[in-house]
């Protein structure tokens, strides 16, 4: 019944350890990809008032003017990159839908899109869907997850329409250096690409101050940046994301939009604007906590042995299991032994086997705890 | 505000152990600056929040606003360190508007609390006004709030 192209994308193995993980009792898990905070109550707040006051309709397809104002606006004071509101930003139901308006916008069949490995679950399947080729480009622990500038050009093909980047990424907690980034840039430029850019977890980044690859030279006008507000504002309940970019892609992606979820939920964007013009001083406590909980896992996990890239952002570390067993098996054995649950790496690209997701977004207790039941575990594989 | 600080701040009990884990500083470099945060009295003391009501020890509580008469040279201060010096008075503030100072005023019964500012603090010389309200419910003390806590309703596992 369902089109060749739905059945070309799997739900995967992973599925099936997911249940085991939903049906298991007392589990601490470290294999939650959103905050364990509560969306902070000034937010909440303001969309109770929104809803008492009888905002309950559409919106404007790019959404609220004065959220996209909001939004110029803080892209523009933390990187110096200024975006049109009239037309340069769109308001989407979370990053989700805003990467999948660029696939689309971008994609005609055929067209080769390079995306970065490991890398978060969505990005293969929404190129498949529009028939584009989903082109994999494996990094490794060696150079902290960074693809270099010859591995980068080695997948470039006449074909090649753009390039994914997630940094600081899911599920490898690493971030990029000025340096990097600007190799990075290179090879767009050359090769005349288009980067989108998922930049989602921008304000976790742990060491120096993250910079978006939108404001580096020449490459505001190709870069889709996306970002949103379920990370850092703990808010991914709300659907809130947006798009950035220059004003013929961002009329491409509203022409989607428009047809297909016309706008984000108007509450959650009268919240959204309460998130980023108030919402500074509780987002950095969160970020704070994180970090603590950071330094935490990652020096429990040297002590186990287990080798580490630098994790700099976002809320996860992404260990190598040092061969003592593949991914899926340490997880299923971790997870009825121990009664910690872990994501498999394996679940984002091939090259993510051999190692396991920790997430930290969870309390210093339960890190405390579950790092102890890891020690035991691996102390059980060696006897 | 320093690291240590913020995180004994929530939680005064925590092991150098895990403060260590935290941080990245030794065990010895935390001891040292905790010391020195006690000897310079920037952490006053280490102390536990109680929910009195759960240990059935239920106590009346009442803030009481007071008017004075300003002493030449010293301002309210002299009136206000007395106040505050008995035991009884939990928390004494200097305040703009309608009262001068607000003072909150513990006890075992409201009689107790009653006599207590009528008798000290109402009579105390300087003092030529007194307005008390009676605590009926607390629902935030120290920045707890008092009643049921709210709870993440995220899956356990998500990618
Ligand atoms: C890298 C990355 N991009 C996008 C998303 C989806 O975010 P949103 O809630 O804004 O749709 C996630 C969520 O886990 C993510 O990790």
């Amino acid at each position: 019944m369902i089109s060749k192209r739905v059945s070309k994308i799997s739900s995967s193995g992973i599925r099936k350890f997911f249940d085991l993980v939903l049906g298991a009792e007392d589990v601490i898990s470290l294999g939650v990809g959103e905050p364990d905070f509560i969306t902070p109550w000034e937010i909440r707040e303001s969309a109770i008032y929104a809803i008492e006051k009888g905002y309950t309709s559409y919106t404007s397809n790019y959404g609220l003017l004065e959220l996209r104002k909001a939004i110029s606006k803080y892209i523009y004071d933390k990187h110096g990159v200024s975006y049109n509101y009239e037309n340069e930003i769109l308001v989407t139901s979370g990053v989700s839908e805003a990467y999948d308006l660029a696939i689309r916008t971008i994609t005609d069949p055929g067209d080769e899109i390079i995306v970065v490995e490991p890398s978060y679950v969505a990005y293969k399947p929404c190129i498949i869907l529009v028939d584009g080729v989903a082109v994999s480009l494996p990094t490794s622990i060696e150079n902290n997850f960074v693809p270099t500038y010859e591995e980068i050009e080695k997948k470039i093909t006449d074909k090649t329409k753009a390039i994914v980047l997630n940094y600081p990424n899911n599920p490898t907690g690493a971030i990029l250096d000025k340096k990097q980034m600007e190799e990075i840039a290179d090879v767009v430029v050359n090769h005349d690409l288009i980067l989108i850019s998922d930049e989602i977890y921008e304000d976790l980044t742990y060491n120096g101050k993250h910079i978006s690859f939108s404001s580096l030279n020449g490459m505001k006008d190709r870069t889709i940046l996306l970002n949103g507000f379920s990370k850092a504002y703990a808010m991914t309940g709300w659907r809130v994301g947006y798009i950035a970019s220059n004003k013929e892609i961002i009329e491409g992606a509203v022409k989607i939009h428009q047809y297909t979820s016309i706008c984000a939920p108007i509450m959650s964007q009268m919240a959204a604007i309460e998130a980023i013009t108030n919402g500074n001083n509780t987002k950095q406590e969160m970020i704070d906590e994180y970090n603590r909980r950071r330094r935490i896992i990652v020096g429990r996990l040297k002590e186990m042995g287990l080798n580490l890239s630098e994790t700099k952002g976002a809320f996860y570390v992404f260990p190598s299991l040092n061969g003592y067993l593949g991914s899926e098996e340490f997880s299923e054995r971790l997870l009825k032994e121990k009664k910690v649950a872990v994501v498999p790496g394996n679940a984002f690209g091939d090259c993510g086997e051999g190692f396991i997701r920790i997430s930290y977004a969870t309390s210093r207790k339960n890190l405390i705890d579950a790092a102890d039941r890891i020690s035991e575990f691996l102390n059980s594989l060696k006897e | 505000m320093d690291e240590i600080l913020k995180i004994l701040e929530d939680d005064a009990r925590i092991s150098y152990k895990e403060l260590t884990e935290i941080t990245g500083l030794s065990e010895e470099e935390i001891e040292k600056k905790v010391k020195e945060y006690v000897d310079k009295g920037i952490i006053k003391r280490f102390k536990a929040v109680i929910d009195l009501e759960k240990v059935g020890e239920e106590k009346v509580y009442a803030i009481v606003d007071l008017k004075l008469n300003p002493v030449r040279g010293e301002g309210y201060d002299l009136t206000a360190k007395r106040i505050s010096n008995f035991p009884q008075v939990k928390e004494v503030y200097l305040v703009s508007g309608a009262y001068d100072l607000s003072v909150l005023v513990e006890g075992d019964n409201i009689k107790d609390v009653a006599f207590f500012v009528s008798d000290k603090l109402a009579t105390l010389d300087r003092v030529y006004h007194t307005t008390t309200h009676f605590i009926l419910k607390k629902y935030k003390e120290y920045g707890e709030t008092l009643f049921e806590t709210e709870k993440n309703h995220r899956l356990a596992i998500s990618l």
